[in-house]
């Protein structure tokens, strides 16, 4: 599964020269976390749209040069505990490029999801701006790639878990779909993950069969541990 | 004149049954096995549980009927492999070339229209048989003549034991099931009387053909109680899961942990199913009630007794007389223990919808008859011995886990119901 398939397209994004004011009340009117910081369109100040709950999205392949987080803009707010905390000039004056990280972490549309996945996890980040080129094409969140995953997982046809414990070693994937398959039972998923034992890997399949003793018999007479379902009689 | 009333004037109860029944046989050594309510009908009979006047013969559904909640064209291919006959398994997917597909040039073809396996048939699960659309009619049919009798008020409660095929989908089979007979019954019931319908499914897999049908319908409330996903087909069922658009709220799960007891999933069942009869206020309870949940089935890992289904019905029926009118339709589902488990399961649903006292004893006749037969020895008394379990010590977590689940249900779903 490709970033691609995942991302959310088109992207609300900001201009390099936005007030951090306009920023924070795209961030609250849009309920946004992210905002993909795009070189300036040339729009004059003042001719912007300033209904924040109708901007734009970000034109496709507009150059990504930043990205602000709503923590971000809110560290940039004055304390509600200060004095004077409802001034807000300085915040009009200051620029989206003054409190931006212009160096984003970002994927490809054909990066897969579990590249998606691995980055955010090592950078301890929350989204992934897609750029194709220099442009920016789409936006992937933590919440995408979780939900693709539980996809992957395949819980969406109905089916029986399945464990198999197999010698870690070539031609055992195979052999164990193929004895599945003699059953004329469809497999809606398939993940390998190590075994609790050494040498071992556990093959975890969604099966689609609502009786798998007989299936777990093929396994069993074939030398296999199945680890699960456990304690099914076949009369 | 009212179907099976007592003559001390209390509710009356229609059993369903026809010979018929039997003619859903899947395979040879097929684990649900139609014998299993032969051997039910004749128990309730041999504990004299059944006065003639109770007894009422079903129709078959009409294709129209089927179509209530069945695609046509999958009507149609039931009925074509059913005159086919012989069971065949096409190859597996042939793999060749195909112009476009996202890498490149190799993909499988699209499945031939006659294809079995494009409608869940034709696996070991559900094989093809000769006369299966036939036999899967005369079971939607006797769940609607349940219905029918329940709605025009000939009796109070209607029980149907050649019911609750609930894993059927729209378009395909799955699980045994071929044909939905709960949801055709209950879109039946939706379309003729308008009626709110209260499903309550304590089968061990979860209901997941109903609830999937009527995932968007506020009138229809499907509560499935089973063992959770994670170790069990189908899969579904998480709590999560709780309908969609106008029916948000509408699909209430309750999944429970491996060797969850009487004590625990009656205490789960106390918590949940009262509280979610009294916010919808339905005008029918339609109950299945397969036995797999208990400890000697031989396909799920659930740890109830044979008092859990003397138990449910119990429930089931005070509620259906609090908020229904006594109007109650009862069907079987599933349960592959049929020698030791089902006929007794069931025949104290009977004896709670006819409001007839369950003996204590099995009947010797009925011992006598089938013990020959019978590959265990067969439970001389309805209560049962002690039965196996998970190791005593596991039960509190396993209880306190339930609880939370419960728990979550009322905190999570029973909010998003409205009575209307």
């Amino acid at each position: 599964m490709l970033v691609e398939e995942i991302m959310s397209r088109p992207v609300l994004a900001v201009e390099s020269e936005y007030s951090v004011l306009e920023a924070l009340n795209v961030a609250r009117f849009r309920r946004i976390r992210h905002l993909p910081v795009v070189e300036s369109l040339g729009v004059a100040n003042g001719a912007r749209e300033h209904d924040f709950r109708t901007l734009p999205p970000a034109p496709e392949g507009a150059r990504l040069v930043g990205i602000v987080s709503d923590r971000d803009l809110r560290d940039a707010c004055p304390s509600v505990l200060s004095a004077g905390a409802t001034d807000f000039a300085a915040l009009a004056r200051a620029s989206v490029a003054d409190i931006m990280h212009g160096d984003v972490v970002t994927v490809h549309p054909h990066d897969s999801v579990e590249e998606a996945a691995r980055l955010l996890y090592q950078h301890h980040i929350g989204c992934l701006p897609v750029v194709s080129g220099q442009g920016l094409v789409g936006i992937v969140t933590e919440t995408d790639v979780l939900r693709a995953i539980v996809t992957l997982l395949g819980v969406t046809s109905p089916g029986s878990h399945l464990e198999v414990e197999v010698p870690d070693r070539p031609g055992h994937l195979g052999e164990v779909t193929r004895l599945i398959g003699q059953h004329q039972v469809n497999i809606a998923s398939v993940l390998i993950v190590p075994g609790r034992r050494e040498h071992t890997r556990v093959l975890v399949l969604r099966v689609q069969t609502i009786d798998p003793r007989r299936l777990v018999r093929s396994l069993e007479e074939a030398g296999y541990h199945v680890l699960w379902p456990s304690g099914l009689k076949l009369a | 004149m009212r179907v099976g009333a007592k003559q001390d004037g209390g509710c009356s109860a229609a059993y369903i049954w026809t010979p018929s029944f039997l003619e859903y046989k899947l395979a040879p050594d097929h684990p649900f096995n139609p014998l299993r309510l032969r051997l039910t009908d004749e128990l309730i009979r041999a504990c004299g549980l059944l006065p003639q006047a109770a007894e009422r013969r079903p129709r078959q559904a009409t294709r129209e009927e089927l179509a209530l909640v069945h695609d046509a064209a999958y009507v149609d291919a039931v009925e074509r492999f059913s005159r086919g006959g012989e069971t065949r398994f096409p190859e597996a997917g042939r793999f060749h070339r195909v112009s476009g597909g996202m890498h490149g040039a190799w993909g499988f073809e699209e499945p031939e229209p006659d294809d079995p396996l494009a409608y869940g048939l034709g696996t070991e699960d559900n094989p093809l048989f000769p006369g299966m659309h036939q036999a899967a009619s005369w079971w939607v049919g006797a769940t609607l003549t349940a219905a029918e009798l329940v709605m025009e008020g000939k009796a109070d409660h209607a029980l149907n034991l050649g019911g609750g095929l609930h894993h059927a989908h729209r378009d395909r089979a799955a699980g045994f099931c071929i044909y939905n007979d709960v949801a055709v019954a209950v879109a039946w019931v939706r379309r003729h009387y308008g009626a709110r319908v209260l499903y309550v499914d304590t089968d061990a897999h979860h209901g997941d053909g109903v609830q999937w049908l009527f995932y968007g319908d506020p009138q229809v409330l499907t509560l499935s109680y089973h063992e959770s996903g994670r170790y069990l087909y189908p899969g579904t069922g998480r709590i999560e899961e709780r309908g969609d658009g106008p029916g948000l709220g509408y699909s209430v799960n309750v999944p429970l942990e491996p060797f969850t007891d009487d004590a625990s999933w009656l205490e789960v069942l106390d918590l949940t199913l009262p509280a979610v009869a009294e916010a919808f206020r339905p005008d029918i309870i339609i109950s299945q009630n397969g036995c797999d949940g208990h400890a000697l089935d031989p396909l799920t890992h659930l740890s109830a007794s044979l008092d859990f289904y003397r138990q449910v019905p119990q429930r089931v029926h005070h509620l259906a007389h609090q908020f229904c009118g006594g109007r109650w339709v009862a069907v079987g589902g599933g349960g592959y223990d049929i020698w030791q488990v089902v006929p007794r399961a069931w025949t104290a649903l009977w004896a709670e919808m006819s409001g007839r006292p369950l003996p204590d004893e099995v009947p010797s006749d009925w011992l006598n008859r089938w013990s020959p037969q019978a590959p265990v020895p067969l439970p001389p008394r309805f209560a049962d011995e002690p039965l196996p379990g998970a190791a005593p010590e596991r039960y509190a977590a396993l209880r306190d886990y339930n609880r939370r689940t419960a728990q979550r249900v009322l905190s999570e779903v029973l909010p998003l119901i409205r009575t209307d």
